[in-house]
């Protein structure tokens, strides 16, 4: 169980990774995704792995560690609000630049891009997200 | 009441996150009131925690009353309790800066803003190292959010590259700290030292597990190899933002402080792990010098200033000795104010110099006395001119490094950066305020106002003021680095006398 646990992670890790290193932001939001369900099966492992054992600690029974479980959890809700977050940010950044580019790159020329209404490098004043 | 007092810096900006929630369709007054009002309860708050730490104990808050090492602990020791001081204090000022208008340009400034501080806060103040995880991602959450606030290419584009690279950092954060529990099965900072002390197997688990969680504070401090993003979105930020960020890589700087100085250095496992920290330091210094010396804009250079004493502070936890220590300590405080004064300054004066903006181009002609005395007054400061704060800090910083082995790189990588900063400042100074292209015509440049003027020379006058009260400052950054540097008080302040007895399962 530890072998196809440690593959399992490493596939997700080296998907995440790769993915994380392209240039479109589509492909860097599914990459860290990916990469943060490794490290969640990560923290899950760190608790050592047992078959049929509740995280409950009673007199002589046999369990398994509970707080790694806790520590999951508390991952699982941090990255999933960050991710809906970049998710937005992306989004923005597309809806700005007219490019999916994780440099989010200007409008070469207005006649060349998207109308974007030619904003400036700082941006109108007095708009809020 | 006083044992509560360790929770109240977080407590306060915490509730005043919620009724700013709450409140959220009450009108600007009505948020700005509650901001400042929490943000002053803050300060005094912070200054009384520091006067209680200053009698000597170690204060331990056990959230929920659960014993240390099973529950999470609050712990504020006269380092976590000098640092909620100057986080409240900065914070309350680049507060009363952003009331004048600039938390106007986008909704929700005000909760992200306390947002921001119970993160700041709470990564000072805990125990424990996965709350520390917690309470950084609560501060970076905030500051993705403040970090955009305002709109604008620049910023979506900076914040993106802000965002991934901290949730990539995240992750790392978390997968050290898997290691760390499945080699030692706590995260309690005070029991990690304990019992990596008495480790006798997976030394290199162990090694692996402290190398990545340096690697991430390295990260939010910048250290060179990851320090790429730091001038890019401080320089994007908007200018009170930008002044409160000084302090985030300071927190970075202080985890790595209170890691080395409680757990790593003490144990034989990972005594020498830090020896490549120095070096690295030293070309970050460099590497922001000459950053400062090629920015085009005032608020690229207040970036790079921030980087350089970012990178001249992560040159200490290295040499875990208490002169040493205590003089970063010192460095630490003023080179945070003098830091995120320039960002202030840099959209004061970006306002006066219409179409030129902040840039170092000739621009309109620039008669502004006061806001070319508070340049000249901090750009002073930050490089080290006597009789300023940052001289002190930096003379203090030298002093301490005089004995040690590396004190020749020290030396001169600081007093290089140092002269480059101050050629940097002295061009680029007098590039803004005197030359000037006189078919220009002067920008309608509205008034300051009140509180954007008073922030400005409260952190201008943070320079001369702490020069003045060195004195007691240096005291008590001594006396917190010789706190620091017995890590056995805040073992045994935190798991209490009977640690040596908790039943420890030997586990697979």
């Amino acid at each position: 169980m530890e072998a196809v646990v440690a593959v399992a992670i490493g596939t997700l890790a080296a998907c995440g990774v790769f993915l994380l290193l392209r240039a479109r932001t589509f492909a860097v939001v599914l990459g860290l995704t990916l990469l943060s369900y490794a490290v969640n099966l990560f923290l899950f492992a760190s608790g050592r792995l047992m078959l049929g054992a509740p995280p409950l600690i009673r007199d002589g029974a046999f369990y398994t560690d509970p707080l790694p479980q806790a520590l999951v959890l508390t991952a699982i809700v941090i990255g999933f609000g960050m991710t809906a977050y970049l998710v937005m940010l992306a989004l923005r950044a597309l809806a700005e630049s007219g490019d999916d580019h994780v440099d989010a790159k200007e409008p070469e020329a207005p006649s060349a891009g998207p109308p974007q209404g030619g904003r400036g490098q700082e941006g109108g004043a007095g708009e809020g997200p | 009441m006083i044992q509560h007092a360790p929770i109240l810096p977080i407590l306060i900006p915490f509730a005043a996150t919620l009724v700013l929630l709450a409140a959220a369709g009450r009108g600007l007054a009505f948020q700005r009131a509650i901001g400042l009002a929490a943000a002053l309860a803050g300060v005094a708050a912070a200054a009384w925690l520091t006067l209680l730490a200053d009698r000597g104990d170690i204060l331990v808050y056990a959230l929920g009353d659960w014993p240390a090492p099973f529950g999470i602990v609050l712990a504020a020791d006269r380092l976590a309790a000098g640092m909620t001081l100057t986080t409240a204090l900065l914070a309350a000022v680049c507060l009363l800066h952003a009331s004048h208008g600039f938390d106007a340009r986008g909704r929700h400034f005000h909760p992200f803003f306390q947002l921001q501080i119970v993160g700041l806060q709470g990564a000072f103040l805990t125990g424990d190292l996965f709350n520390l995880f917690v309470f950084f991602e609560v501060m970076l959450l905030a500051s993705y959010a403040l970090l955009a606030h305002g709109g604008g290419l620049a910023r979506t584009r900076a914040g993106l590259a802000y965002v991934v690279l901290n949730l990539a950092g995240s992750a790392l954060f978390l997968i050290a700290l898997g290691l760390l529990y499945g080699t030692l099965g706590t995260l309690n900072l005070a029991d990690v030292a304990l019992r990596l002390q008495g480790l006798d197997h997976d030394f290199a688990l162990a090694r692996l597990a402290a190398a990545l969680l340096v690697a991430v504070f390295a990260l939010k401090a910048a250290l060179l190899p990851l320090s790429f993003w730091l001038p890019l979105s401080y320089a994007a930020a908007g200018a009170p933002v930008a002044a409160l960020f000084a302090i985030m890589t300071k927190v970075g700087i202080v985890a790595i402080l209170r890691v080395q100085a409680i757990a790593f250095a003490p144990a034989p496992a990972t005594a020498d792990l830090l020896s490549w920290l120095t070096p690295l330091a030293l070309a970050t210094v460099l590497f922001a010098a000459l950053g400062a010396l090629a920015a085009a804009r005032l608020r690229d250079l207040a970036a790079w200033l921030v980087l350089g004493s970012a990178g001249a502070l992560l040159a200490v936890p290295a040499h875990a000795g208490t002169a040493v220590t205590a003089a970063a300590l010192y460095y630490l405080v003023q080179s945070t104010f003098a830091g995120a004064v320039f960002f202030l300054l840099a959209e004061r004066i970006a306002e006066r110099r219409g179409e030129a903006a902040d840039s170092f181009r000739a621009g309109p002609a620039l008669a502004a006395p006061w806001l070319a005395l508070g340049f000249f007054l901090a750009a002073a400061t930050v490089s080290g001119l006597p009789p300023f704060s940052g001289f002190i800090g930096k003379l203090m910083l030298l002093e301490a490094f005089r004995p040690t082995p590396a004190a020749a790189a020290v030396w001169s990588v600081l007093l290089t950066a140092g002269f480059l900063v101050m050629t940097s400042l002295a061009r680029n100074g007098s590039r803004l305020f005197w030359d000037r292209k006189p078919d220009l015509p002067a920008p309608a440049a509205g008034p300051a106002g009140w509180r954007r003027a008073t922030a400005i020379v409260l952190l201008v006058a943070a320079g001369p003021l702490l020069a003045l009260f060195a004195r007691p400052v240096a005291d008590y950054a001594a006396r917190a680095a010789a706190q620091l540097h017995a890590p056995q008080a805040y073992i045994g302040a935190v798991l209490g006398k009977d640690a040596g007895s908790i039943w420890r399962q030997r586990r697979p």
